[in-house]
């Protein structure tokens, strides 16, 4: 029965053929915007919280900074006030995990025939913990490296392949700004930063050689920035109190005064940035869905067309013994074959789609079985329902009335 | 009505004080008053009656695809006002026989699968499908017919295929509403001669209408309508009266 209403359907599908793949296409373009846009938006996604895991987690960042002299305000940064011993005050307090302080600046690298201009930051071994880094290859520098302010180097990915090609820089030596500094090892890949900057092209030195040798301070010991690691997610909010309160008492603020420093929760920044990309991704496949629900109107336009038109057929088939069901079920079907035919073709193009997109535009996608069920079983079941309608009118019809219609 | 098939066993039909009415904007207007008639097995009945009598509304009723205002209908000994739609279906796929005046066949399937199609809905497995309605197509003359599709064969044929499609289920009754009402006068014999011949030989019961005297004159038994009302009920006069019917 199903056998014969199945050959039935598709002979009727094939009657009006180009009906049949106009229908089809609205099925097809709507499945293939939600696999695509879901693509492209997990992409995003994915994207943002690789970021994120590159940058290290429960971090802060302090900022030295925003001083009022004679009534001008500076803006964050335009003071150096933090220092080494401001570092080392606010690794002793409790659930700190790590801090790293932090002197950056730019210089020339040579190594060879080859330069390179990148950023070069001044720190601890520590800053690796902090970040969450990994070397590639070598050694990281250690305390006595810090503290003899030994000219000694860590490169990040981009850094050796721009100098050293595919050559080992490690224990080779380069020069920083006219000085030879040897290489301990390589760091591990990172990628973009949320910001979109490549984390990858910097340098490592000890923060005492970049105070003293490379870049200079205002002011013996200070550091641009500090980072500091609290131990989990929970004590964020207290560990970023206990900070301020222990700067602004290393640096005699009066009550009421403003911080001459700023405390930033990188966490909770990066995490403002994955909701947003996650919020991005959600209208990406909520604006998809909407051409998924013109295709199933789509379908019941056709279908209603489809019943009306074969209304005589319709009373036909009741005069020689078809019951409302058979009727129901075999107008079901061409709107289920439809739908579902529309649907696999609809997945096929929507992954070859993002596949091609991402290969074009070099956008990451990412195309999950998750989404491709949900857009089939989602696309297939809108199909069924609009399919439903008709069908069910169909049936309903009285037979004298269907067979009695021109 | 004959003695002779009050006799017999169990009617096909019975029918008593039928009425039909259409309800129209104009208020409700009556097509039967109080039609009573019975029909036994094996007979060969012609309704005749003039354009607007209300012939067409009888054979829709008896054919289970309209429902009269009120009144008995059994068909088969069964009372066809307490069927639900399923048993009506039911009963129209495995009773009744429909042969109409426009053939009705659909025009996009080969006359085998046409033939075959009311045997779908009695859940008969394609295999066997197939077969009886070759065996139907045979029995009608057009075997070699069966991949064809119906705008490739002349009227007369089509009409074949459409009593080998109301034979295919076996059923008792066969009825006709204007089966020659297309054709011209040579196949409308031949098609005549089919029904004939189903009659007497394989028994099955027929009724059809008609508004030609030559084609009424094949049936046995002469139903003729009137507004609404059974004026005649008896055997057929072979020779053309003289009130021959004109209209359509």
């Amino acid at each position: 029965m199903i056998g014969a209403m199945l050959s039935e359907a598709w002979m009727a599908m094939g009657a009006n053929r180009l009906r049949t793949i106009l229908t089809m296409l609205g099925m097809v373009i709507g499945v293939c915007a939600v696999i695509l846009m879901l693509a492209v938006g997990q992409g995003a996604q994915q994207q943002v919280q690789a970021s994120i895991a590159s940058m290290g987690s429960n971090l802060f960042i302090i900022l030295s900074g925003s001083t009022t002299s004679g009534g001008v305000r500076m803006g964050g940064g335009a003071t150096p006030t933090l220092t080494l011993a401001d570092a080392q005050a606010i690794e002793e307090l409790p659930s700190v995990f790590a801090v790293a302080p932090s002197s950056p600046g730019t210089a020339q690298l040579v190594y060879g025939p080859n330069n390179w201009s990148t950023q070069v930051i001044g720190t601890l071994p520590s800053f690796l913990t902090v970040r969450d880094w990994r070397l590639s290859a070598g050694f990281p520098f250690t305390d006595s490296d810090v503290r003899s302010a030994t000219r000694v180097a860590l490169l990040g990915q981009t850094v050796v392949r721009n100098l050293f090609g595919d050559e080992d820089p490690v224990g080779k030596t380069i020069r920083i700004r006219n000085s030879p500094y040897v290489i301990l090892g390589v760091l591990g890949a990172k990628g973009q930063s949320l910001d979109g900057r490549d984390q990858d092209d910097t340098v490592l030195v000890p923060v005492t050689t970049a105070q003293r040798k490379l870049f200079g301070t205002q002011f013996a010991g200070t550091v641009r920035f500090i980072m500091a690691q609290a131990e989990s997610a929970e004590v964020m909010s207290a560990v970023e109190k206990s900070i301020n309160e222990l700067l602004r008492q290393r640096h005699r603020i009066r009550e009421g005064a403003e911080n001459d420093f700023s405390v930033r929760n990188l966490t909770a920044m990066a995490n403002t940035a994955a909701e947003t990309a996650q919020v991005m991704s959600m209208m990406l496949g909520a604006i998809a869905s909407v051409s998924l629900l013109v295709g199933g109107i789509g379908i019941m336009n056709i279908m209603l067309v489809s019943v009306t038109e074969r209304t005589r057929e319709i009373g036909i088939r009741m005069a020689i013994g078809a019951r409302g069901k058979d009727i129901l079920l075999q107008f079901l079907l061409e709107a289920i074959i439809i739908s579902v035919i529309g649907c696999l073709i609809g997945v096929l193009l929507g992954v070859g789609g993002a596949l091609a997109v991402s290969k074009a535009s070099g956008m990451a996608v990412l195309i999950t079985m998750a989404s491709i069920v949900t857009a089939f079983v989602v696309a297939a079941t809108v199909g069924i329902f609009f399919g439903w309608y008709p069908a069910r009118k169909a049936s309903l019809l009285r037979p004298i009335d269907a067979l009695r219609f021109q | 009505m004959p003695e002779a098939h009050e006799m017999s066993a169990n009617p096909v039909i019975r029918i008593e004080r039928l009425y039909k009415e259409y309800v129209t904007d104009a208020g409700s207007v009556p097509v039967l008053k109080d039609v009573a008639t019975t029909v036994m097995p094996g007979e060969f009945i012609a309704i005749m009656g003039p354009s607007g009598s209300g012939k067409s509304t009888f054979m829709n009723i008896l054919g289970c695809l309209d429902v009269a205002t009120s009144g008995t209908y059994l068909l088969n000994g069964r009372d066809v006002n307490t069927q639900s739609g399923d048993e009506l279906a039911h009963l129209r796929n495995q009773v009744i026989g429909f042969v109409f005046q426009g053939f009705n066949l659909l025009p996009r399937a080969s006359l085998e699968d046409n033939v075959a199609l009311p045997l779908i809905y009695s859940g008969i497995p394609r295999a066997e499908r197939m077969v009886r309605a070759n065996e139907m197509l045979e029995k009608v003359g057009l075997g070699s017919y069966r991949r064809s599709r119906p705008n490739q064969i002349s009227g007369g044929q089509q009409q074949r295929v459409a009593i080998a499609r109301a034979l295919v289920n076996r059923p008792k009754l066969i009825l006709a509403d204007e089966p020659t009402g297309n054709l011209d006068t040579h196949t409308s014999q031949e098609i005549m001669a089919l029904f004939t011949e189903l009659n007497e030989r394989d028994g099955i019961t027929i009724v059809l209408v008609t508004h030609e005297s030559d084609i009424a004159a094949h049936a046995r038994r002469l139903v003729r309508l009137s507004d609404g009302c059974i004026v005649y009920d008896g055997l057929v006069v072979h020779a053309a009266p003289a009130h021959l019917e004109t209209t359509s």
